[in-house]
């Protein structure tokens, strides 16, 4: 039956999509029951705001800077093809607050504490100290993942209007000071276009996508086996499945937000 | 006899793998019982069931007379607390150092204060050898010293039950001799349950009140040390003589 082996395989990647799917699902409806039951650990929730948050700032700023900066580049090129130099600023805003701010900040943190949640949680898993913890009766979705998750939530929008910020500042530097758009018309159709939805839709996104990144690099390492190297494909697997389900629900988001 | 622990007709598998096969088991109260067979045999996955980490496919797991496999996870939770559990690495947590780790299931369980817990650390730590390593990370300590921080973990909140993960695998001997007199140590001055498993037959004699063997899934032969020594099975007989033939396929 040689036929019937792409078949075989296709049903079973399908069926182990789905299956992983309704794990991270599973895992998510843990970690928010166990919202309404104390203890509620406000210390291990404001630690991980420390390493997702603080501790991305520098990372954040530089993505947002040399994107402003990039954007006011590309876009004045474009537009003084036909003159309209003056909208630099508010494209910049726009592509800024809507899409570039809320997405790249949240795959930089990926790539920074998604894939640490999944190496440390993992490396939990396969020394046993994921058992330690049941056999010493703590939950470890309650004691691990929910606090990265909470953490996650709160600080991907603050990074966002971090990267929001930088990046028109950014963009302020390259289109006034190097390209000589005039600073008073660059700032003024800011004002007149963006307007604040532009920016807490952005900021809703980016709390979604921090939901995204800290379940998806808890899921990961959770779910660890096989030693070292389990680790390291468990890490690799997390930053690629959070990125590409980021930028999917970046479409999906938009699509029925704006 | 009164027993702590009972595991009843244990069927467990992993995918296709078969690990345990009708394994009945009984621990008696207030002594050393230790689980010797071959590595990869399934020792651990029998001592995990006897707190919960797995459920079997099928079979009782008694605790104190209830039922462990019926139970959600706030009664389980219950249970748990009158185990200590010593994990084969250890199982300390790394981001945590040695003091933190023992004050850890106090933190969570009791509501000493912070000077009390301060004085029930040392005190642990004293009892297995490792006063004022407190401020030590994990990662700074040798294998011998971790297992004894894990010890330390286990004995933290005075259990009833303390269940050890090859303990001196992967010792020298006189840590290995240690250790097992820790283990005795602790037994005897806490009046406690120990479960154990082991393949270190030599260590099994001296800190154990029973020895069961598992072969193929389930127990073969259990009793005192003297009475294993004496039985006539050939199994038994190449195993504690560590023979490579004979019944037991070795490669």
């Amino acid at each position: 039956m040689r036929w019937i082996a792409p078949i075989e395989s296709l049903g079973r990647a399908c069926l182990n999509g789905l299956a992983e799917t309704g794990e991270i699902l599973l895992l998510l409806v843990q970690a928010f029951l166990w919202l309404l039951r104390p203890p509620w650990r406000l210390r291990l929730i404001f630690k991980q705001m420390e390493f997702v948050g603080i501790k991305s700032i520098n990372v954040v700023i530089l993505t947002g800077a040399f994107t402003g900066a990039v954007f006011a580049l590309q876009s004045y090129h474009g537009f003084s093809l036909f003159g309209a130099e003056s909208l630099v600023g508010s494209t910049v805003a726009l592509a800024l607050t809507r899409e570039l701010g809320p997405v790249l900040t949240c795959l930089m943190v990926t790539g920074r504490a998604g894939s640490a949640m999944a190496a440390e949680l993992g490396t939990m898993r396969v020394t046993e100290q994921v058992d330690a913890l049941y056999v010493m009766a703590v939950n470890p979705v309650q004691y691990l993942v929910l606090p990265r998750i909470l953490a996650s939530i709160i600080m991907l929008p603050v990074l966002t209007i971090v990267a929001d910020y930088v990046g028109i500042v950014g963009g302020y530097i390259v289109g006034v000071h190097l390209l000589g758009i005039n600073a008073g018309i660059f700032v003024a159709k800011i004002i007149e276009y963006m307007e604040i939805s532009d920016i807490s839709m952005g900021l809703i996104k980016a709390a979604f996508f921090g939901l995204i990144l800290s379940l998806v690099g808890c899921y990961k390492g959770f779910y660890t086996h096989g030693g070292a190297e389990g680790v390291g494909r468990a890490t690799t697997e997390a930053v690629v499945l959070a990125s590409v389900l980021i930028l999917a629900f970046d479409y999906v988001l938009t699509a029925i937000m704006f | 006899m009164d027993n702590i622990i009972e595991l009843i007709d244990i069927h467990k598998s992993f995918g296709k793998q078969k690990v345990l096969d009708g394994l009945s088991l009984a621990v008696p109260r207030g002594q050393t019982t230790v689980i010797i067979g071959r590595s990869g045999g399934g020792k651990s996955v029998v001592l995990k069931h006897m707190i919960g980490l797995i459920k079997p496919d099928r079979g009782q797991v008694l605790v104190g007379g209830q039922d462990i496999t019926q139970m959600d996870d706030r009664e389980l939770n219950q249970v748990r607390k009158s185990f200590g559990m010593l994990f084969q690495d250890a199982a300390l947590f790394d981001s945590m150092n040695v003091g933190d780790n023992v004050a850890f299931p106090l933190r969570e369980h009791t509501r000493l204060s912070e000077k009390e817990i301060k004085r029930a650390v040392a005190e642990k730590l004293a009892l297995v050898g490792l006063t004022g390593a407190e401020e030590k990370l994990p990662s700074q300590l040798s294998g011998g010293m971790r297992k004894r921080a894990g010890l330390a973990r286990a004995i933290a909140l005075e259990p009833e039950i303390i269940l050890y993960d090859e303990p001196t695998t992967g010792l020298d001997p006189l840590l290995t001799d240690a250790i097992n007199r820790l283990i005795k140590d602790t037994q005897e001055r806490l009046k406690i349950t120990a479960v154990v498993i082991s393949h270190d037959l030599a260590g099994a004699y001296r800190i154990a009140h029973n020895i069961a063997m598992l072969y193929q899934g389930r127990i073969i032969a259990s009793g005192s040390p003297d009475g294993l020594r004496q039985n006539q099975d050939p199994v038994v007989q190449q195993f504690i003589h560590g023979r490579a033939e004979g019944p037991i396929e070795v490669l």
